[in-house]
């Protein structure tokens, strides 16, 4: 049983006619499992975690034939049966620390607030265990820092902050929105080693919306692989690393730089994501597929098994058993 | 802050300058003179104008005069009205207390439904209240001020006869002044139903006060809750499973509030404005009547000093406000 599990998933911006943003997406979250999810911006990666989350706001539609997590629906729940799961068991990591955190309050206060909320934690009990989440942090001086205000902060102390809130609630799931994204590169390992550090302490589950296919090497047990909103590819890390079934993810791992070594120019899949209005017929890679074959441009292929992973191809790479 | 606080006073100092020279320009350059004024219409003796502007000191040509005015005021001396003999200062404070009741009650009705209708307006956006809100308030801002209070008084005092027609207060009552706010003294006198008389008085020139103040704090806090609701931190509010009304209230209004804050203070120039015409037509015993009063009559020392000391207010509560400024949002009080 796992502890998260998405089938059928579908965002739509407008009305139930809209190109979904999020294309009947199936995932499944394990309990203290590490899960990356990868694609290019726009294929609808943070949607489908917003719509998790329930911060798809209005037009946005979410629909799901079921969006369970540790065994509630939230699809059925309603809106104060969900706030009191959102923020405490299941918990987000935004992209860009230095917008996320209100200007207007202190850190301490930002803290305090979530343990109020979820703990009914407040006084000196509630200061104490925000001055331990920002020692779990590895904040240093985290006393003052508690009444620093957020422009007083440096971007890496900024998303430090926003994960002591994030775990607040000891959450079961941990879901980390390109949580390195804006940081600087000497400061991206760091609070990657903070997490990964975390979800082991905790036993949670992490799932890493990321651009970094060094780091769902380094850190994940399995990745999704996203394009245009659908899945495209689902395996276990070494597996799909090593033997991609789908050419787009064949396409993703050859664009790291360090495959391209030695030669004149980085290795890149021509075209651009299908817009609105563009999309195609048949699977939505074939206009920019290498391998693309007749039936890709009329049939649109489902999310199924194959030799290493559950790929959307007709035309699988890599599929001799070794 | 320190250095922040020098240069606005420094800046004063031309202003105080720029707005003595102006006053004296301005009255004197209405047609007539005081003297002409206080003898009535027809016609003036010559030989008693004469003696009149010299006692004044108005035969003079306008240099000295102009210095002998600042020169005046360089010792803290306002003049006295020419009518009244009594001091300009002394008036000033024994009228002052009927405006600034006046504004504090058309404040008090523009913030709280001004806000209100802004963030409604703002969480219902693109619906009919929202544009329902935004043409009211354009309207609002549009209306000239005495034609909405006359307006105003002929259908609830004189169709409906909710309210009375003008003053602070019913000639029933003799209410001694103490703090100079009616509200106030009411409620220490010992006469019956007077706090509820002053309240209805106070009622419909508050509203037409009110009303700029009100179509301009509405829309601004619409536009700026709607910026503020896009943010990060909004998102990060709802991802902590705070509820709604924390979200937009506590989240959300704090900091929609700061450039809020900035337009209030300015209102505050358009309210004592606003005061002038408001209090001349509801007869309100205010600075503002008092003003026009002194303009009809040529009253230079009340016209020059009157707004001499409305400026000075408008100043020292716009200063007040960039302080509060500083309060409301910790990242302008932690510069320096």
């Amino acid at each position: 049983m796992s502890l998260l599990n998405i089938k059928n998933l579908n965002v739509r911006f407008g009305d139930a006619t809209a190109t979904p943003v999020v294309d009947g997406l199936d995932l499944a979250v394990d309990k203290g499992e590490v899960l990356a999810i990868v694609g290019e911006s726009g294929s609808g990666k943070s949607v489908t975690m917003m719509a998790l989350m329930g911060l798809i706001e209005h037009p946005g539609i979410v629909t799901a034939d079921a969006l369970v997590f540790d065994g509630k629906d939230m699809l059925t729940l309603n809106a104060r049966q969900r706030r009191k799961i959102v923020g405490k068991d299941m918990s987000m990591v935004f992209q860009d620390p230095m917008t996320a955190l209100n200007p207007s309050y202190t850190v301490g206060f930002q803290i305090k607030e979530v343990l109020k909320q979820h703990l009914g934690l407040s006084g000196r009990a509630a200061h104490q265990r925000a001055l331990e989440l920002l020692q779990k942090v590895e904040i240093p001086g985290a006393a003052q820092r508690l009444d620093a205000y957020p422009h007083q902060l440096s971007g890496g102390m900024s998303q430090r902050v926003a994960i002591a809130m994030a775990i607040a609630g000891e959450p079961k799931l941990l879901i980390a929105d390109e949580p390195t994204t804006a940081l600087d590169v000497t400061i991206q390992a760091q609070i990657m080693d903070l997490l990964l550090a975390l979800q082991k302490e905790q036993d949670m589950a992490l799932v890493l919306i990321t651009h970094d296919l060094a780091v769902v090497a380094e850190t994940a047990q399995r990745v999704c692989v996203m394009y245009a909103g659908q899945a495209v590819e689902v395996g276990q890390v070494p597996g799909l690393f090593d033997v991609p079934a789908h050419p787009y993810s064949e396409a993703l791992l050859a664009a790291i730089p360090e495959h391209s070594m030695g030669a004149a120019r980085l290795s890149t899949l021509p075209g651009i994501v299908p817009g609105r209005y563009d999309r195609p017929s048949g699977c939505l890679l074939s206009p920019r597929c290498p391998y693309v074959q007749d039936k890709c441009r009329q049939q649109r292929p489902g999310l199924d098994p194959k030799a290493h992973s559950l790929a959307r191809c007709f035309f699988p790479l890599n599929q001799e058993v070794a | 802050m320190f250095s922040f606080i020098a240069r606005r006073v420094g800046l004063l100092i031309p202003t105080f300058f720029g707005i003595t020279l102006l006053t004296f320009a301005l009255i004197r350059l209405i047609p007539g003179d005081p003297v002409e004024v206080m003898m009535g219409e027809r016609r003036v003796d010559p030989e008693m104008h004469a003696q009149a502007m010299e006692r004044l000191g108005l035969n003079k040509p306008l240099y000295a005069q102009y210095i002998d005015y600042v020169g005046k005021l360089a010792h803290g001396d306002l003049g006295e009205s020419l009518r009244t003999r009594t001091s300009v200062w002394s008036e000033f404070t024994s009228l002052f207390p009927a405006t600034l009741e006046l504004s504090i009650a058309a404040l008090i009705f523009a913030g709280i439904l001004g806000l209100l209708a802004g963030v409604i307006a703002a969480l219902k956006r693109g619906s009919l209240f929202d544009h329902g809100v935004m043409g009211i308030s354009l309207a609002g801002y549009s209306m000239p001020i005495f034609w909405w209070g006359l307006i105003l008084i002929m259908f609830f005092s004189v169709s409906l006869g909710w309210t009375p027609v003008s003053g602070r207060i019913d000639l029933l009552y003799d209410i001694p002044p103490k703090t100079g706010f009616m509200l106030i003294d009411t409620l220490l006198s010992d006469e019956e139903g007077s706090f509820m008389d002053a309240l209805r008085h106070l009622i419909l020139p508050a509203i037409v006060l009110g009303t700029i103040p009100l179509a301009v704090i509405a829309r601004m806090t619409r536009s700026s809750m709607l910026e503020v609701l896009r943010e990060d931190y909004v998102r990060t509010a709802r991802a902590k499973g705070l509820s709604p009304a924390r979200v937009v209230f506590v989240h959300g209004l704090r900091n929609a509030l700061i450039p809020v804050l900035t337009v209030f203070g300015l209102q505050v120039g358009t309210l004592l404005a606003g005061a002038v015409l408001t209090e001349t037509i509801f007869s309100w015993p205010g600075i503002g009547k008092w003003l026009i009063e002194a303009i009809g009559a040529r009253d230079y020392p009340v016209v020059q000093n009157g707004i001499l000391l409305i400026a000075c207010l408008v100043i020292l509560v716009n200063f007040v406000v960039d302080i509060l400024y500083g309060f409301a949002n910790p990242r302008i009080r932690h510069q320096r």
